[in-house]
């Protein structure tokens, strides 16, 4: 039951520090009978200096705890009491248990009735106490609050399910007040095993007894991974329905088809057309057919109905009037044969009914189990969502459902646990698994002030966080909300596909009407048959699903993948032009580049030794405020050199700083610098030049007026830029560096990296000018930058990435945004739009091929030309495996592997 | 031509036009929603086999409550998307789901069911 699994989770506080600890704790005080536990020996012995002083804080924090999770209330019925002595025995041994608010054991009724409070104390503890004095239980009562049930139907389910538990004597459900009253005995079944059973069917129970109870059950489901949605449990009794429905009619499809082609069969004389036994045998078929088209079809009429009173027609208009015609006909031909000018007119067509049911009934339900399949991606997201967070509030740690944490909540996250909420380290280190957000498989290492993102995997060491984003705002529901509109928008192709459909069913119905005049006027005897079946079979084979079906089930896999990559496209739009793309501008900094200056190369001389003077160097710039500083003192701590304290440190500005440090005195600076303290040079200055070639910024250091070298840092190319610039060359980009650094530096990096044109001393507010440019010369240009400096030059550019920093992924201005920040999601996110548009155009070339041709050929086009004429059974097969092969084909997309080759 | 052949030809092509004007050219009828007053617009649409209502007149810059009671487990009608906004919603069966607009530019924008089969329209005016 719930007290057990809340048991296991955390038992008792520790009434010092306020620390959840597992019970029983090596460390405890036995106070007057109460025992008071502690999380350490140090706890404990503050305790029991001063325990005054934190009795009333652990009962304070005791009974709010009990508040939240209520007093439980049971009533054990007792076996074999028979003196009141007993009841009395039975009392004692239960209230010798923790959290027993009262028991109280009545003699005449032969039932214990026990308030205990939920956390402290389980049911089965209850019973074993008055196993302990002797007696035995009979069978207790459980009332349990559900969630989820929406029908009737899940009533009798959960009932039904219930008494076939063993142990389980009643179970009443009740929908109103969506509860359950379960007489059980206790010992054959336990609360914990019925609450299961409820579960298990799909539905979340909780303790009426506690309001936070539903708390408990998130806690539940973490550790059990079981979520319940109610969408998915519609679509599953939705599949059940239709799988019933359909082995229904298909059963009855069997002898129907038998009867109905005596000749085929070679049947006996008495089955062949016009006996009368045959007559019997079809106004059989007739009645079975009803159920067939008003159960196992009541979708197609409920549909057409409500369509109609809409002045609106779809698939369901299709089949129902399809086979009310064939109905029709059929009992006419049945019941009044004589009407018709010819025998051979008088047939019956009720075959078609059961099998273009069966079929098309089977394909509806086919189709479910394959789109469940292309919403994955979303589910997987919104299933990523942590449902509790160990939060630290004055001084206690709580479980909370990470709904109620609120922003500045410093939060606990211990090795293996999900961060519940975005924030920033304030302490602690760990390695971080952050694939499910950003498809980096790598873990990262975090340290104190980074950030963090909520529904990443912790893996190694204990940290506290404080929140920075919670509900709406984190980073994991912006992406749910930016893939769910993603895959709400429209891609343009699609709306070709709006306006044939606004006109396609009414077109279709126009079609099936007028085959029928042609083949009534001009087809061969007898007419009125193969004007039937021709009107029957052109309403049944066009599949106006597979049409509408075609582009949304596409992109909806698509974008999922893309999420799943770590791609965020905004709207089927991007997905569009971002596979007709033909130019790629990128920008230097932050894109190609770290966007942060690092250490690159330390030259020696004069005898100088390497770390010497860096660690000189990285001691003189520890007190210097400059980017470039920095980068030297981290390149100095990255070797663990050791770092001195400086003396009369003084900044020249546009030269360099200077410093004593030991004793020793150091420049550090540019040519002016040296010039000034006139330090010969020799060859350093050479090769002085040859870094700044390299787009690197040198400086020489000094080391007691002698020239001891240069140190230089660079903004370093990130380690996979190169091979995915080659990627996206190889797509066929023309592939266009932008950055505001002068042409020098510019060309060494577009050289290192292999790009060619390169558009430099650009400054940012020109950016979106310069892709204007070249959107001018005819090109589709993507614009790939930051987000924030860019976002001009995103906006402008008919597909703009952004580079994702962190936890801000809803970028405004850009199209598609890549939370890693590496090139090769640009790669990643245009071979998905190609994928994805090429199935998209599949499906919809499949879609109007299988319709255009479709209609003609069972409106018997080629009868004239070949005597083919399709039967209407073939045309529901056809029709309900269209909009299948629609999804699968597009459910093909999910085993999209990026081709980084 | 015999008489039967005739009649059948009369009566194809008499159907055929009811057919299209009954779906085509036919007036839907609109119901118009006023607003609150709290300033909201609301509706409630039914969701079984189609909208209804499901064409909705409001008027532009207030906002919009559309309350989708989908009364089927026909997963047809499962999603409800109003593309011209890029907003989706999955209909759970039995419950009320809300949806939230706020229209500026008077016009006519569909909404429909996931894969088109089922379609409504907001009038904003």
């Amino acid at each position: 039951m719930l007290t057990e699994e809340k048991s296991q989770f955390v038992k008792t506080y520790d009434p010092v520090c306020g620390m959840g600890i597992k019970s029983p704790s090596k460390n405890y005080v036995d106070l007057d009978g109460r025992i008071f536990e502690f999380c350490s020996e140090e706890c404990k012995q503050k305790f029991a200096l001063e325990p005054h002083k934190y009795i009333h804080k652990k009962e304070m924090s005791a009974s709010t705890y009990t508040s939240s999770y209520g007093i439980q209330k049971i009533q054990l019925p007792i076996i074999d009491m028979n003196c009141s002595s007993c009841a009395i025995n039975i009392e004692r041994e239960i209230k010798k248990l923790p959290g027993i608010k009262s028991a109280i054991v009545n003699y005449a009724t032969e039932t214990a009735y026990v308030e205990y409070s939920i956390d402290k104390t389980k049911t089965e503890e209850i019973i074993s106490a008055i196993k302990k004095a002797g007696y035995k239980t009979g069978r207790s009562i459980l009332k349990l609050g559900i969630k989820g049930m929406h029908c009737g139907s899940c009533v009798t389910k959960i009932e039904k399910e219930l008494k076939q538990k063993r142990g389980v004597i009643s179970a009443s459900v009740d929908l109103g007040t969506e509860s359950a009253i379960i007489n059980y005995i206790p010992g054959l079944i336990n609360t914990k095993e019925i609450k299961e059973v409820i579960v298990k069917l799909g539905y979340k129970v909780f303790d009426t007894a506690s309001p936070k109870a539903e708390a408990v059950v998130e806690v539940k489901e973490k550790k059990e991974v079981v979520p319940v949605d109610e969408n998915q449990l519609a679509r599953e009794i939705e599949y059940k329905i239709l799988m019933h429905k359909f082995i229904f009619a298909a059963i009855l499809a069997l002898p129907v088809i038998f009867f109905s082609y005596p000749t085929v069969w070679g049947l006996p004389e008495q089955f062949q057309m016009g006996s009368s036994l045959l007559r019997y045998i079809w106004m059989a078929m007739g009645i079975l057919a009803l159920p067939v088209m008003f159960w196992s079809g009541s979708q197609f009429y409920s549909g057409a109905i409500a369509a109609f009173r809409n002045h609106s027609a779809n698939m369901h208009t299709l089949i129902s009037t399809g086979i009310s015609a064939a109905w029709i006909y059929s009992m006419i031909a049945t019941y009044f044969p004589q009407i018709f000018p010819a025998a051979e007119l008088a047939d019956q067509f009720f075959d078609v009914i059961f099998v273009v049911v069966a079929l098309v009934v089977l394909g509806m339900a086919l189709e479910i189990k394959a789109k469940g399949k292309s919403s994955e991606a979303i589910k997987k997201l919104i299933g990523l969502q942590a449902k509790t967070a160990r939060v630290l509030r004055d001084g206690n740690e709580i479980d909370l459902p990470v709904e109620e944490v609120v922003l500045d909540d410093i939060i606990i996250v211990r090795p293996g646990e999900k961060i519940p909420v975005d924030g920033i380290i304030i302490d602690g280190t760990s390695s971080i698994d952050e694939s499910m957000i950003t498809g980096e498989s790598i873990p990262v290492e975090k340290h104190v002030g980074d950030e963090v993102i909520g529904a990443t995997i912790n893996k190694t060491g204990s940290f506290k966080f404080r929140a920075a984003k919670v509900g709406k705002d984190t980073a994991l529901s912006q992406i749910i909300q930016m893939v769910e509109q993603a895959q709400s928008s429209k891609a343009p192709i699609q709306k070709i596909v709006d306006k044939v459909s606004g006109y396609f069913v009414p077109a279709v119905i126009i079609t099936a009407i007028l085959s029928f005049v042609i083949w009534y006027v001009f087809g061969p005897a007898p007419q009125l048959i193969y004007s039937l079946i021709v009107f029957v079979t052109v309403l049944v084979i066009a599949c106006p699903c597979a049409l509408g079906l075609a582009t949304p089930i596409s992109l909806m896999v698509g974008v999922g993948k893309g999420a799943e990559n770590g791609i965020l496209i905004r709207s089927g739009e991007a997905l569009e032009t971002a596979q007709k793309l033909d130019t790629i501008i990128l920008d230097k900094t932050g894109t190609i580049t770290e966007g942060k200056p690092a250490l690159t190369d330390i030259i020696t001389a004069n005898g100088f030794f390497e770390n010497e003077v860096l660690s000189l160097s990285a001691s003189v710039e520890k007190s210097s405020e400059h980017p470039l500083a920095e980068a030297i003192v981290n390149g100095a701590k990255n070797k663990s050199l050791e770092l001195f304290d400086a003396q009369n440190f003084n900044a020249v500005p546009g030269h360099g700083v200077e410093a004593n440090i030991n004793g020793r005195k150091i420049l550090l600076g540019n040519l002016k610098m040296m010039n000034n303290f006139s330090i010969q040079l020799n060859d350093l200055e050479e090769q002085s030049r040859k870094l700044a070639d390299e787009g690197k910024t040198p400086m020489f250091v000094a080391i007691d007026n002698k020239a001891a070298g240069i140190i230089a840092v660079a903004d370093v190319i990130k380690p996979d830029s190169k091979e995915a610039i080659a990627q996206l060359k190889r797509l066929g980009l023309e592939v266009v560096m932008i950055t505001g650094d002068n042409i020098i530096t510019a060309k060494a990096i577009g050289k290192q990296v292999g790009i060619d044109i390169v558009l430099a001393e650009v400054l940012p507010e020109d950016k979106a000018f310069n892709v204007q440019k070249l959107q001018n010369e005819g090109r589709i240009v993507a614009m790939v930058g930051d987000g924030i400096n860019d976002a001009p030059a995103l906006a402008q550019a008919d597909i703009g990435l952004a580079i994702g920093t962190g936890t801000d992924v809803a970028i405004e201005a850009s199209d598609i945004t890549l939370i890693k920040g590496s090139l090769k999601g640009v790669v990643l996110a245009i071979q998905l739009s190609k994928a994805t548009m090429k199935n998209i155009k599949e499906n919809l070339f499949g879609a109007f091929f299988y319709n255009g041709l479709g209609i003609p050929i069972a409106a018997g086009l080629l009868y004239p030309f070949f005597g083919i004429l399709l039967s209407p059974i073939i045309a529901g097969a056809a029709m309900a495996f269209s909009s299948v092969t629609v999804v699968t084909n597009a459910n093909r997309l999910r085993r999209f592997k990026p081709s980084l080759k | 031509m015999a008489i039967d052949q005739f009649l059948v030809i009369i009566g194809g092509l008499g159907l055929s036009t009811l057919v299209a004007w009954y779906f085509w050219f036919s007036e839907k009828k609109a119901v118009k929603i006023e607003s609150s007053d709290s300033g909201i617009q609301e509706a409630i649409i039914k969701v079984k086999g189609g909208y209804t209502p499901d064409v909705l007149i409001f008027e532009a810059g207030k906002p919009i409550k559309l309350n989708f009671i989908r009364e089927e487990t026909a997963v047809c009608t499962e999603e409800v998307v109003f593309s011209d906004f890029n907003k989706r919603a999955t209909l759970t069966p039995f419950k009320i789901v809300p949806i939230e607009l706020k229209i500026e530019k008077p016009g006519e924008y569909g909404f429909q069911c996931g894969m088109g089969m089922v379609k409504g329209k907001l009038i904003v005016q």
